[in-house]
């Protein structure tokens, strides 16, 4: 039966196929949906880990103890869990071990655009790359095999387009996977010096293998269209230079991408007038080809920046334009803005109003450095902002500390921020980190962690009790406030700042898109009381508008939160109830 | 033969279930079928964009400038800035609705006047009020299945494919209303 698929479901239908038994990972856009799509299968353990690093050991232990094991990520995920994926690259895997790691070229969704393919020949790690769905599912199972086969860890590599569009999979039924016997093996599993020695020596063997490996065409299809023009591609540039150039040129398209094929690419090579190699991001594949002694066109015609896309490769390599239409209107942007009776719009309006820095992490509330709020000063990565805050505050002194606070995301807290705020108690800082706890990871879609209480199987758990967290670290000043309380938010904020240790405010309140959170109703605006002060356009409320000199709420935006009720001076904002 | 439809509006619009329709649709009826979504931070009241490609071989998901067929706009500033991707001759279905971006919204930019005739400039234009269709239905949010509607009738397509796609699709809780949506953009 074939079924239209996300590229994500396929990795996971994949993965159930291969019967995989542990599944382990963090949510980050594009990659999410694998392990959400996995705990729609049953027979196997699915978790949402703390944090990359947690969900790659997870994954390691299982495979160790013998069953198939995943974990999935985004391409700066794979940054938080590089310690242990360089050190079971020595290891191997008894049960096949996948890391499927997605990269977002263009940026959709991600602080940076770094080219995931790095890490495969850093960390001697075998890596495929999926083209489409159909590949997501067939090279996720290859994968299981091929590391059991070589005995080593495999990266399957994805980017947004491939992660986020759906295609035809033709599905089968699972693989019958039984768990191999656990075997104590020092040599193996213990990586001291004199063990890993001998590890690294298997680890270069092995790569040679993988490379013979990858010079037949298990990954790797030549497609001879009898034409004196190359293209050496992967993944989904290899669909934009098919939807491109069609039958016209030959393809050497590289469905194993590290390590690559020498005496393929060679002899792909020898009778082309003109090779291409077209591949997004950093010219890896080009370099490698360059390094053996063959010319080729790459990067000088293309872009290191963004995506590619079917138009760029036409006009790049033939030369063709495709005519379209533009209008001479000046267009305004339209960027994202945190939503209707979002909890953080509270928490930012009095960081705003306070005029503080605000050391800013990653999530939803990264949108708190869109105007008209303005109110983050930096992001960095999951975590930052409480470490950086402590080094500002270092850096700046105690004038520096009385104006800066750190905002992070409950789950953001809990996969680093937490190890930020032992710092700040241990080396004897006074820091405010402020807790934007909204019950849910949100950015990403809403996704459990371990603050709320139920697991990726919506299955009730111990949750992590944030005061009790802090105070046990040392933090001897926990609050729990309420950001639509905007006085009292306020107050909590003055206060905290002015004391002279280490203090956290946990601002509380429910993603509004949560299911349980009923808000009803909608405001309105009284037209005759309205003084037209734009206060209330300060919450940078995507509902409300200025009209002749008046706000205006757009009924079918607004929630009926009831947070511009509020900051209105002149009560002429209400709430109406349906 | 390869078709590109492009559905484009703001996060939250509905547009990933005019998507999901089309795409079990056109599967259904043996294409080969891709559809691009976009998911994570642009969904939060960003622009937002789906690809709905089908023929007898696809491969780019994605549809690039001057490829669309038809492209459905849920917004008309939205219309106005995917009309590059439009085919020469290409339909356009456009929502004749406003939703403010917040740059429009603090003053640092304006709401461009005269969409509508400039799409007609370009397009084969299907200007309508979906949202208050979608209002005398019943539910502002089935905006979303009164264009599938127009564009359903736009299509060669028989009709009751499209319903029984809809059945298939949405919750029973909202069938009664999304095929009211259909019937009310089908009949347009």
């Amino acid at each position: 039966m074939k079924k239209l698929l996300l590229g994500n479901a396929a990795v996971a239908r994949g993965a159930y196929e291969a019967g995989v038994g542990v599944v382990s990972s963090y949510p980050g856009t594009p990659s999410t949906e694998i392990t959400e799509e996995m705990a729609k299968y049953e027979g196997m353990h699915v978790e949402w880990a703390p944090n990359e690093k947690v969900a790659a050991e997870v994954a390691i232990g299982a495979s160790i103890r013998g069953a198939r094991a995943m974990s999935c990520m985004k391409h700066v995920g794979l940054n938080v869990m590089a310690d242990p994926i360089f050190t079971v690259s020595y290891i191997g895997a008894t049960g096949g071990l996948v890391f499927c790691v997605a990269d977002d070229p263009g940026m959709h969704s991600s602080q940076n655009e770094q080219d995931s393919r790095h890490y495969a020949k850093a960390a001697k790690i075998p890596m495929l790359e999926p083209s489409d769905s159909a590949e997501c599912k067939e090279f996720t199972k290859a994968a299981f095999r091929l590391s059991e086969e070589y005995d080593t860890p495999v990266f399957i590599r994805l980017s947004t387009r491939v992660s986020h569009s759906q295609s035809l999979v033709e599905l089968a039924d699972p693989e019958e996977v039984t768990l191999k016997p656990y075997e104590k093996n020092i040599p193996k599993h213990v990586m001291m010096p004199a063990m890993a020695k001998g590890r690294h020596v298997v680890v270069e063997a092995r790569t040679e293998k993988l490379r013979a490996l990858a010079e037949t065409d298990a990954f790797n299809k030549v497609e001879n269209n009898g034409s004196r023009v190359g293209v050496i591609t992967s993944g989904v540039a290899y669909q934009y230079a098919k939807e491109a150039l069609g039958d016209t040129v030959n393809y050497l398209k590289l469905g194993m991408v590290y390590p690559l094929p020498e005496k393929l690419i060679l002899d792909f090579a020898k009778d082309l007038d003109t090779l291409w190699c077209i591949e997004e991001l950093d010219p890896i594949f080009e370099e490698h080809i360059r390094a053996l002694g063959v010319t080729v066109k790459g990067k000088e015609h293309f872009t290191l920046l963004g995506e590619y896309s079917q138009n760029m490769i036409r006009e790049v390599v033939a030369g063709e334009k495709t005519p379209f239409v533009t209008s001479e209107k000046e267009l305004p942007g339209r960027p994202p803005v945190m939503c209707a009776g979002c909890p953080h719009r509270g928490t930012f309006y009095v960081l705003k109003k306070l005029g503080v820095t605000v050391s800013g992490d990653i999530g939803c509330y990264t949108l708190g450095a869109v105007a008209p709020l303005g109110a983050v000063d930096t992001t960095i990565c999951m975590g930052a902002s409480v470490s950086a805050a402590h080094g500002m505050s270092r850096a700046g002194g105690e004038e520096t500390n009385r104006k800066l606070v750190s905002v992070i995301g409950d789950s953001t807290f809990i996969h680093s921020g937490i190890t930020g705020l032992i710092d700040i108690v241990y080396n004897k800082g006074n820091n405010t980190v402020i807790i934007l706890d909204n019950s849910i990871t949100g950015m990403t879609g809403h996704q459990d962690n371990p603050t709320t209480g139920k697991t990726i199987r919506g299955e009730a758990t111990k949750q992590v009790n944030l005061v009790d967290l802090c105070h046990a670290v040392g933090v001897d000043r926990v609050r729990v406030e309420d950001p639509f309380d905007l006085k009292g938010f306020e107050k909590a904020v003055k206060e905290e700042l002015a004391a002279d240790e280490p203090s956290v405010i946990i601002a509380q309140r429910p993603c509004a898109l949560l299911k349980t959170v009923k808000y009803s109703g909608h405001c309105v605006v009284d037209a005759d009381a309205c003084r037209g002060c734009k206060m209330c356009m300060k919450l940078g409320c995507p509902a409300i508008m200025f009209r002749d000199g008046k706000a205006v709420i757009d009924h079918t935006q607004c929630n009926g939160c009831g947070l511009c009720t509020s900051v209105c001076a002149f009560g002429a904002i209400r709430k109406e109830e349906k | 033969m390869q078709k590109n439809i492009m559905i484009v509006g703001v996060g939250g619009q509905g547009t990933l279930l005019a998507s999901r329709i089309l795409g079990n649709l056109l599967t259904s009826r043996g294409y080969d079928v891709k559809v691009s979504e976009v998911h994570g931070m642009s969904q939060r009241g960003g622009s937002v964009v789906t690809y709905v490609k089908y023929g007898d071989k696809i491969y780019s998901p994605i549809i690039d400038k001057g490829e669309a067929d038809i492209i459905l706009a849920f917004e008309r500033l939205e219309a106005l800035r995917a009309l590059p991707y439009l085919k020469k001759g290409g339909t356009l279905i456009v929502n004749d609705r406003a939703t403010l971006p917040m740059p429009v919204i603090t003053g640092a930019a304006t709401y461009p006047e005269g969409i509508i005739d400039e799409l007609a400039k370009h397009a084969d234009l299907r200007a309508l009020d979906a949202l208050a269709i979608a209002e005398e239905v019943g539910n502002a949010k089935a905006v979303n299945v009164v264009l599938i509607g127009v564009l359903a009738a736009s299509t060669d397509i028989p009709k009751e494919e499209w319903v029984e796609t809809i059945r298939a699709t949405v919750p029973p809780k909202f069938l009664a209303i999304n095929l009211a949506a259909f019937e009310r953009g089908y009949t347009l």
